[in-house]
């Protein structure tokens, strides 16, 4: 691997899987007759099947699949949230399967910050005490905690509601006190899971107006996950379609709307074809 | 008959052991006695220079703090005032420093226990069954050799009202922690939160609620011991109720028995006001 490719990607990752089973020690990846029986089996579960991919710094890279196709699998395992039962993760030049705890820890806090779909914010903290929560773990000092987190706060539009507790506040804002929460650490890479699922369409379209404003500003990498089409689409540079833990595509949205590479990919973007194709028609009649 | 010659009996060796930890531990049983003692006259200490009426103003600010309800503050304000028409503040005084240096003691062993219990299912393992031993063991069987290692008096009280009302807190404990939310757990982990960290800010507090539940457990389970405590020299309500007994005078048991459930109804609301009080904000 060279240098130049070292640089230009904020996260590499090769030959990952992640088997969920009692004894991942004794599984044979090279042997396909193995895989073939855990895929067959109720308590077994190939979530992560040899997935290799890069993002690029600054990129929007969005990994789109089913429910049940292992993208929560995936971005856990970039944080080892999960423990990867083998391959390479390379974020910002650190070999994340390799880190101790010590290292692991520091990582954590430094190099990528998370947004989850089911926001994890904590119900006993304000929200200050929330978005300040990444800064206090490193023990900075209280007045620049809070000093950096009313920022946020305030970039993300909850000023004035800084003393409230999560219970009290509705999902979006609750996404936007984690969100806030992730980047006043100052993270890198942004991993974000499913992050406006739980939202509805309006508050979710502003949401996503917002991200890639952000995004915009600060050039941050970020790892999207979604089921939503219109969601990828919309924000990523890139975007790949996840099924059963692999990638059966790798692209821009563009050469995956126009080229889908196989009969799922083409389901996944069937909708949005025929709407474009419509819509394409009026314009035409319009001009005609 | 069962064959007589089949018999073995451990009571011998039980008590041989006994003995044996009689004599060669006695300076560690002296330790635990003298510390439980010290807290013991200190809470007693403290108990008896407070004036009737500061107890029920205590009451009275912790009700409505924890209840916010004018009714039963007004209530539990009241209640005191039947010990006292009996007669029996001074035994109840005495009472309420036994039952509160069980609850201490028990809350330092059995918060810290609790914790492990839940950080480690090795841990776990091993001290459920104890507890479950502790439960159900009859109090009466270790009455005596509390009373062999610790003479009679309210030091023996106190650790076998410990031992009966120490699993609560413990169970209480490992349950709340393990019962936080893994959505939340995760996302602190994500940020680089250490163990500790993990434990100090996100296990604990989310489980004070049930720690407090715990805590209240334990102290109803040590009021329901006074009266056996007070057969080793525990004294307070529980000996008053002894003595009626012994003397089959149902009106003085009465009036005793209803000055201990009158202790377990005040000090019963007052702990769960407090943890409900902890709860963090829902919708
Ligand atoms: N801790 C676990 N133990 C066992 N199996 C698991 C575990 N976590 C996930 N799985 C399995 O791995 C597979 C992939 O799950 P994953 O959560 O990654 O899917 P997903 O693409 O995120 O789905 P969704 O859109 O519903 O969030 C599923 O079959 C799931 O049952
Ligand atoms: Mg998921």
């Amino acid at each position: 691997m060279s240098k130049a490719i070292e640089l230009r990607n904020a996260i590499e990752v090769t030959n990952l899987w992640k088997i969920f089973t009692s004894n991942a020690d004794q599984v044979d990846l090279t042997k396909e007759k193995e895989l073939q029986a855990l895929e067959d089996s109720d308590e077994d579960t190939l979530a992560v099947r040899d997935t290799t991919f890069s993002v690029r710094k600054g990129e929007v890279f969005v990994v789109m699949g089913l429910s049940g196709s292992g993208k929560s699998t995936l971005i856990r395992c970039l944080l080892r949230l999960t423990e990867p039962t083998s391959g390479t993760i390379n974020i910002n030049g650190k070999d994340v399967c390799n880190l101790n705890t010590k290292q692991l820890t520091e990582f954590r806090r430094k190099e990528a910050a998370m947004v989850f779909q089911h926001y994890g914010l904590l119900p006993h903290r304000s929200v200050l005490d929330n978005v300040a929560f990444g800064l206090k773990l490193q023990s900075i000092a209280k007045e620049e905690r809070y000093e950096r987190a009313m920022h946020w706060i305030e970039r993300v539009g909850l000023t004035g509601f800084e003393n409230y507790y999560p219970a009290h506040l509705s999902g979006g804002m609750q996404q936007r006190v984690g969100i806030a929460r992730a980047l006043v650490c100052n993270p890198p890479v942004l991993l974000m899971d499913e992050p406006f699922s739980g939202l509805d369409p309006l508050i979710r379209r502003d949401m996503q107006d917002e991200l890639s404003e952000i995004q915009a500003s600060l050039k941050t990498t970020i790892f999207f996950v979604t089921h939503d089409l219109d969601e990828g689409m919309r924000l990523g540079d890139r975007m790949a379609v996840m099924r059963k833990g692999q990638f059966v595509q790798v692209g821009t949205p563009d050469e995956i709307l126009a080229d889908p590479a196989d009969e799922y990919v083409a389901r996944f973007v069937q909708d949005k074809r025929i709407r474009l194709e419509k819509a394409n028609m009026k314009k035409t009649e319009a001009s005609a | 008959m069962f064959p007589e010659r089949w018999e073995y009996h451990v009571a011998e060796p039980i008590n041989d052991v006994i003995n044996w930890m009689l004599n060669s531990f006695q300076g560690f049983f002296d330790g635990i006695s003298s510390t439980i003692l010290t807290l013991l006259l200190f809470l007693n200490d403290v108990l008896t220079a407070l004036p009737w009426w500061m107890y029920i103003l205590i009451v009275c600010v912790l009700a409505w703090f924890t209840t916010k309800s004018i009714l039963t503050t007004i209530v539990l304000m009241l209640l005191p005032f039947i010990i006292g028409i009996f007669g029996l503040w001074q035994l109840a005084v005495v009472t309420l420093s036994v039952i509160l240096t069980a609850v201490v003691v028990s809350i330092v062993i059995g918060v810290p226990v609790g914790v492990l219990m839940a950080e480690s299912d090795f841990v776990a393992d091993i001290v459920r069954p104890l507890l479950d031993l502790m439960q159900t063991m009859p109090s009466f069987v270790y009455l005596i050799p509390a009373l062999m290692f610790f003479g009679l008096g309210r030091v023996p009280a106190v650790l076998a009202t410990i031992v009966y009302s120490l699993p609560p807190v413990i169970r209480l404990t490992n349950l709340g922690l393990r019962q936080v939310s893994d959505d939340v757990q995760e996302a602190a982990l994500s940020y680089g939160a250490t163990r500790w960290q993990l434990l100090k800010e996100v296990r604990v507090p989310l489980a004070i609620p049930s720690i407090l539940a715990g805590v209240n457990q334990t102290t109803m389970m040590a009021l329901a011991m006074v009266v056996i405590a007070s057969m080793i020299g525990g004294g307070g309500l529980g000996y008053e109720v002894l003595r009626s007994i012994n003397r089959i005078d149902v009106g003085a048991g009465f009036e005793a028995g209803i000055s201990v459930v009158i202790l377990a109804v005040i000090i019963d609301r007052l702990t769960q006001g407090l943890a409900k009080r902890w709860e963090p904000p829902t919708v």
